[in-house]
């Protein structure tokens, strides 16, 4: 008796079961990355959207104290608000300087590729930067670029230019913050490129020093093109890192001299959670500008795999 | 209606009363339950005095299960907002006037007008800073301690160039030509944090224009291109052109611009009394270091301070507001007070009157100053008058004019729009 129902039962399932198993288990294996991946990102991102329509500052819950202000954050940040403009263009200087660490990266990753003795010490040692926290990267430049007793002055002093405060300067400082961020992403990049050099193909570079190829023609024509999975990670991971840059900034400035260093994320921060923020809706509108931008890059990103996966199904 | 007010407020006093009664009898009643407490006292100092202060709450409320949390000084400001609404405490500390303002609007702190009522030893002893705690016609919160602003200076450089405290601004920018001249900066400052500029501008406005103008502006009454806000500027720009202020100042936070004032290049600092620890700590004697308020500018204008209030308050969700008022009444006490504010614990003023004042030439300066010589009224500091973004653009607008003064037209008109927008 007892057999006969579980056959059932077995067999009703089957039925169901078996017919759609091919299109159902990627799904059932994929239900737990989604859920997670829809509550912590996807969600929230419309919750943004939603808050940034409200005056609100934080304190009671949003639906009683929130005031519904439609599109005005909007409005008075693209019209009146100044430091949202000085933080959109300093978001414009951290992405194209940022990228300096590409090239920078390439060069030392082609210096340091080398089978000498204790080369992988030097690898470690030049991948050091990465290791260490932001903030004490913050802290070292802080005090390299000091006025009265930092290194830099002494460095200009050498070439015989008159003493820079480059962190205390409108004009300089965010440059200053740049450079130290330069830093750990070249090392960043370093390492990305160490490992795409070793996947070059050793018969190709023969091949083409046979037909003469050497110097910069090789390093154009022969190894970048053998890079370019290489590159393109170490482009969105640059281009990531400029766009959320806020660590340095807040160690090395707070935002200063006179906010002439704030980017969107900092701005963000400022105006919503930070000791004198308490527009929740203000500072979400940010967000939402500074999402929009990424979604720029991201939808590139996302577009350029799916081509790469197409053309690595034909 | 009327007569329905009348009894409701008798009613209210008739409680306060019994509360009132309730505190003197707090031996014969005993307190228990859980009592949970946050600090912002995160510094070695306060800590230990703020323990020592609930260790001698708790001898006395035996049955009392208290908890203690002590969270980062800094942090503190940001995470208020999570604990007030999410998990509230019993009792919190915190800052008066315009920075509870938020918390009181949102309900989120317990009214306590009933521990200020008239007849109160709380109305009487702390009447100094009653002003301070009301919003509303409402008391938020019972303070434990204050401490002055004023310029601490290098006595012994003043009198190397035969000079002496200055009583107005034109002796003032006098003593700074001598100091100039003789090589020295005439004050020293960091502006990194942005908040040490606002004391100047507090005190420069104050002494222009006298209190109730400062207070009309913390209100947004006044407009940031007022010429009355540009006279103040004005005399700053007098100091500034001075090169007053040591160089470079925009990236240096507080700490970092004592050395200047410790190895004599600068001879004088405008700053709360923190900062005598520090200093006599870098080795300065009392011999080498003094003290005198900011002089007079304006002829006729009343003296008016800077006195920043420290506070606890209830939380508006806590679970044993009885133990959580006997607490407050406990730190507000004159004993107790007399002993946190001594110069081994905190080293500044108690805010009740009947506390003694430890024997500290800086404290007995400033406690004579607060009390005999601050006619015009006693204000909270800059980014506690002003509502948060306000002072945030101010402080910013500030710290650029002591750089570029030039800019002055283009900083008032953005704290002009930021002022319309605000309030």
């Amino acid at each position: 008796m007892a057999t006969t129902t579980t056959n059932t039962t077995a067999l009703a399932s089957q039925s169901w079961y078996k017919r759609n198993e091919i299109a159902v288990t990627p799904w059932l294996f994929l239900i737990p990355g989604i859920a997670m991946f829809a509550l912590y990102v996807i969600i929230p991102i419309f919750q943004s959207f939603y808050l940034s329509l409200f005056e609100w500052d934080g304190l009671g819950s949003l639906a009683k104290n929130g005031e519904y202000v439609g599109l005005e954050h909007y409005e008075r940040l693209f019209t009146k608000d100044r430091a949202f403009n000085i933080s959109l263009w300093n978001n414009l200087k951290w992405l194209v300087f940022y990228l300096l660490a590409i090239p920078g990266g390439l060069m030392v990753a082609l210096f340091l590729n080398q089978k000498v003795f204790g080369i992988r010490l030097y690898k470690s040692l030049f991948f050091f930067p990465f290791v260490i926290s932001q903030i004490v990267v913050g802290l070292v430049f802080t005090w390299f670029y000091d006025p009265q007793f930092g290194l830099s002055n002494w460095l200009i002093g050498l070439v015989g230019l008159p003493p820079i405060n480059i962190l205390g300067n409108p004009n300089t400082a965010t440059y200053g913050i740049i450079a130290a961020g330069l830093w750990p992403q070249t090392a960043y990049c370093m390492i990305l490129y160490l490992t795409g050099l070793n996947a070059v193909d050793p018969e190709q570079v023969e091949a083409a020093r046979l037909d003469g190829a050497k110097g910069h023609k090789m390093l154009w024509y022969i190894i970048i093109p053998q890079l370019k999975p290489a590159t393109f990670i170490a482009f969105v991971v640059t281009i990531i890192g400029a766009l959320r840059s806020f660590d340095l900034i807040s160690i090395m400035t707070n935002g200063g001299p006179f906010g002439s260093t704030r980017v969107l994320s900092f701005y963000m921060f400022e105006k919503s959670l930070s000791e004198y923020g308490f527009k929740m809706g203000y500072g979400a509108a940010i967000a939402v500008v500074l999402f929009l931008i990424m979604l720029v890059f991201i939808a590139y990103f996302l577009w350029s795999m799916y081509q790469d996966e197409k053309a690595a199904k034909h | 209606m009327r007569s329905m007010l009348k009894t409701s407020v008798a009613a209210l006093a008739t409680a306060a009363v019994m509360a009132t009664g309730a505190f003197a009898a707090g031996h014969a009643e005993p307190l228990t339950g859980d009592l949970r407490i946050n600090l912002d006292t995160s510094n070695p100092a306060p800590r230990a005095t703020m323990e020592a202060m609930i260790a001698r709450f708790q001898a006395k409320h035996p049955d009392l299960n208290i908890t203690t949390t002590v969270i980062d000084r800094e942090a503190y400001k940001t995470q208020i907002r999570n604990f007030l609404s999410a998990d509230a405490p019993d009792v919190l500390t915190w800052y008066a006037a315009n920075r509870m303002r938020p918390y009181v609007e949102a309900g989120l702190l317990e009214d306590v007008s009933d521990m200020w009522a008239e007849g109160t030893d709380i109305a009487q002893e702390l009447a100094s800073t009653k002003g301070a705690m009301t919003i509303d016609g409402k008391q938020w919160g019972v303070p434990y301690t204050y401490y002055q602003w004023g310029i601490y200076y290098r006595k012994d450089i003043y009198e190397e160039l035969g000079l002496k405290e200055p009583a107005n601004f034109d002796e003032m920018v006098a003593n700074c030509e001598a100091m100039i001249a003789s090589g020295r900066k005439c004050y020293t400052i960091g502006t990194k944090w942005l908040w040490t500029a606002s004391g100047w501008f507090d005190y420069l406005n104050m002494r222009t224009h006298g209190f109730d103008f400062h207070m009309q502006m913390a209100r947004g009454e006044i407009a940031w291109t007022d010429d009355r806000v540009r006279q103040t500027f004005a005399n700053w720009r007098r100091l500034v052109d001075l090169g007053a202020f040591v160089d470079d100042h925009q990236n240096k936070d507080w700490q970092q611009s004592l050395p200047f004032l410790v190895d004599g290049s600068a001879g004088a600092i405008l700053k709360g009394n923190f900062a005598v620890a520090p200093l006599r700590e870098a080795g300065l004697t009392d011999d080498q270091l003094d003290f005198h308020q900011f002089p007079s500018i304006t002829e006729g204008v009343a003296l008016a301070e800077d006195a920043p209030t420290d506070t606890f308050h209830i939380a508006a969700g806590a679970q044993n507001k009885k133990a959580a008022r006997a607490f407050l009444a406990h730190m507000a006490s004159a004993e107790e007070q007399s002993i946190i504010n001594n110069g081994e614990n905190l080293g500044q003023l108690p805010v009740n009157a009947n506390a003694s004042i430890d024997d500290d030439k800086f404290l007995k300066e400033g406690f004579a100053m607060l009390s005999s010589n601050s006619p015009g009224g006693v204000a909270q500091f800059f980014d506690r008058d002003f509502p948060a973004e306000m002072a945030k653009a101010a402080m910013e607008g500030m710290q650029e004019f002591m750089v570029f003064p030039d800019n002055l037209d283009d900083i008032l008109e953005r704290l002009e729009s930021v002022r319309q927008d605000t309030y």
